[in-house]
């Protein structure tokens, strides 16, 4: 059964995360490259397990696997690497798909390690070409992307980028719930690796970004703290709340509850700005369903440009300060 | 506290800001005049990894792998403040994944007898993310991936570690020592050399590393021992739709406001 593609889902508040169905959705196409249907493993404890699995049974699946363990109850590396690699070592599937997460990221890599598959992460796409599957990903912060090839024999553990395999694509079963067993697999090695101490809330919220009609964002580009004052005359023309990107705050030229992005808040507003941001995947994650972009860049060949709706290359400290001034004049 | 013997393992990068051209057999990039800088979060772990040597009396060690010119990045390692440094410098090793990768830095780890691995999250060129993970589990030393704190704790046995999560929330863990942690860009303020670093410098050494000095055959690192191999590069198609403005700044301000109020009607 060389051909099996499973998806290792997420549970985010007791539930399969969104990314979790857009990974259901590419292992549903990818399992239909192979022949087959994609089969899902969802890990936990106690009744969410159930009820993820009872979710997930309504898909196009041959079957749901759950794996509800007392030592999975808090992620952690070993915990997930203990229960997954005796099945995968038993089942040898072709592809393993997972969400490509801060979790997954974690735990995926040693896991490849772990059982001897290879590891294929951040994948945008695939397309059959030349008897084999050609996959897309994101190389050099998203500037560039490379076309790769899996060679060698054995499974490989495949991590999906957000927002690459709409989970609207998720395809519906028939008539019958797909079934659910109990991951056959020994845990036996089932160990938590490290001692989880606790969670802490990084910003406490105390400006909500997700609540903006129009964001001014900026990036690296911006230059330094000092460098702020046009990018605050035209939020104060525009009405708009100020966001960054990572390097803004790892910089510390803005306060961490400014940042967009993964590690940041994901915002939709009317209206997204982003002066001297390059757009990188972490950004691109946190804005991308805003209505209208506008990029302003030096670098014609900033990824932020592929996600844009209005483009300018130039240098936002020249832009900025027309923009201003033209934003002054249009609300008289 | 007992002094820590600290592995720092860095990758050097082409410079993103750069201009990148794709090379002629559409493989990779063109690597002539193209500058290379120290990845972004291994500059971050080697900061963290001098902070903790310098608090225990302990000491650096840099690793890295890659051609000849990644002595250039060794050196500045070692003018920051390493001790010494490993290349793993063999033609075997060019091309590796993270398997493959990972799987060589963890047999040249292996023989320094280090209480403390660090590496960056995720290199600036290929983005794997995963090299530091691999080299943990040959080691078969737990790790923590995307680190933004690390507290050494009194017993000298674990460290206490801040892990980024999605969303704002931070995990917050007690991992026994030796261990590998993989740092997040932003988690300090990496230094700069000093003159006197410098000139230190250039009489610390760099041991050079082939494959079988590590008890690996050649077929197990590099492309050689890599699942996956690059077929082509290219740049997204800039601006797919976005409707790119032209003209000086005073211009591209007013058509864009134009646009947003009467077209996207968003002002």
């Amino acid at each position: 059964m060389a051909s099996q593609v499973w998806v290792v889902v997420q549970l985010r508040d007791g539930q399969v995360s969104r990314i979790s169905w857009e990974a259901v959705a590419a292992a549903q196409k990818l399992a239909g490259t192979q022949g087959g249907k994609a089969e899902a493993v969802v890990l936990g404890t106690g009744a969410a397990v159930g009820a993820a699995a009872a979710d997930l049974a309504k898909a196009d699946l041959a079957a749901v696997h759950t794996c509800d363990h007392e030592a999975l109850r808090a992620y952690t590396p070993g915990g997930w690497i203990g229960a997954l690699a005796p099945a995968i070592r038993a089942a040898q599937p072709a592809f393993v798909v997972f969400p490509h997460t801060y979790q997954s990221v974690d735990f995926v890599p040693r896991l490849a390690q772990t059982v001897g598959a290879g590891l294929l992460p951040e994948v945008t796409g695939f397309t059959e070409a030349g008897g084999g599957l050609e996959w897309t990903r994101p190389i050099l912060g998203g500037k560039m992307q490379a076309k790769v090839r899996v060679k060698g024999e054995g499974t490989v553990l495949v991590s999906v980028q957000s927002g690459a395999f709409p989970a609207d694509g998720v395809v519906t079963g028939g008539g019958s719930a797909a079934p659910v067993h109990p991951l056959a697999a020994d845990l036996s090695g089932l160990k938590a690796d490290r001692e989880i101490l606790g969670y802490e809330e990084v910003a406490g919220d105390q400006i909500d970004l997700t609540k903006a009609d129009i964001i001014l964002a900026v990036g690296r580009g911006v230059g330094g703290a000092d460098k702020m004052g046009p990018v605050e005359e035209l939020a104060k023309a525009l009405g708009a709340e100020i966001g960054a990107s990572r390097p803004v705050i790892d910089n510390g030229w803005l306060p961490r509850d400014r940042q967009i992005g993964s590690s940041g808040q994901t915002v939709a507003p009317k209206l997204y700005i982003a002066a001297g941001i390059s757009g990188a995947i972490q950004h691109l994650v946190g804005m991308k369903g805003s209505t209208v972009v506008v990029a302003i860049n030096k670098d014609p060949g900033a990824p932020i440009f592929t996600v844009a709706h209005y483009g300018i290359v130039g240098d936002l400290h020249e832009i900025l300060p027309a923009l201003t001034e033209a934003v002054r004049a249009a609300k008289g | 506290m007992k002094p820590l013997k600290i592995a720092v393992c860095i990758k050097q990068v082409p410079n993103t800001e750069a201009r990148l051209r794709v090379s002629r057999d559409g493989r990779w990039l063109d690597e002539e005049d193209l500058p290379f800088v120290i990845n972004e979060s291994d500059e971050y772990a080697l900061e963290e990894g001098l902070q903790l040597a310098e608090k225990t009396g302990g000491e650096v060690v840099v690793l890295s792998l890659g051609p000849e010119r990644v002595k250039e990045a060794l050196r500045k390692t070692l003018a920051l403040g390493a001790a010494r440094a490993v290349h793993l410098s063999d033609p075997a090793f060019q091309g590796g994944d993270a398997l493959a990768t990972g799987r060589a830095l963890a047999a040249a780890a292996e023989r320094g007898g280090f209480d403390l691995v660090l590496t960056g999250s995720q290199s600036d060129d290929v983005g794997y993310g995963g090299t530091g993970s691999v080299l943990a589990g040959w080691l078969g030393w737990p790790h923590v991936w995307l680190v933004m704190g690390v507290e050494l704790e009194e017993s000298g046995a674990s460290v206490k570690v801040t892990r980024e999560m999605e969303s704002g929330v931070n995990e917050i863990s007690r991992v026994a020592l030796p261990a590998v942690l993989e740092i997040q860009a932003g988690i300090n303020h990496p230094r700069y050399a000093s003159l006197k670093g410098i000139m230190a410098a250039k009489k610390k050494e760099i041991a050079v590393q082939t494959p079988a000095d590590l008890g690996l055959d050649a077929g197990q690192v590099g492309a050689a021992g890599s699942r996956l191999e690059i077929v082509a590069v290219s740049f997204p198609q800039s601006g797919s739709g976005a409707q790119m403005l032209e003209g000086d700044a005073k211009k591209v301000a007013a058509t864009l406001v134009e646009k947003l109020q009467k077209e996207a009607r968003v002002l």
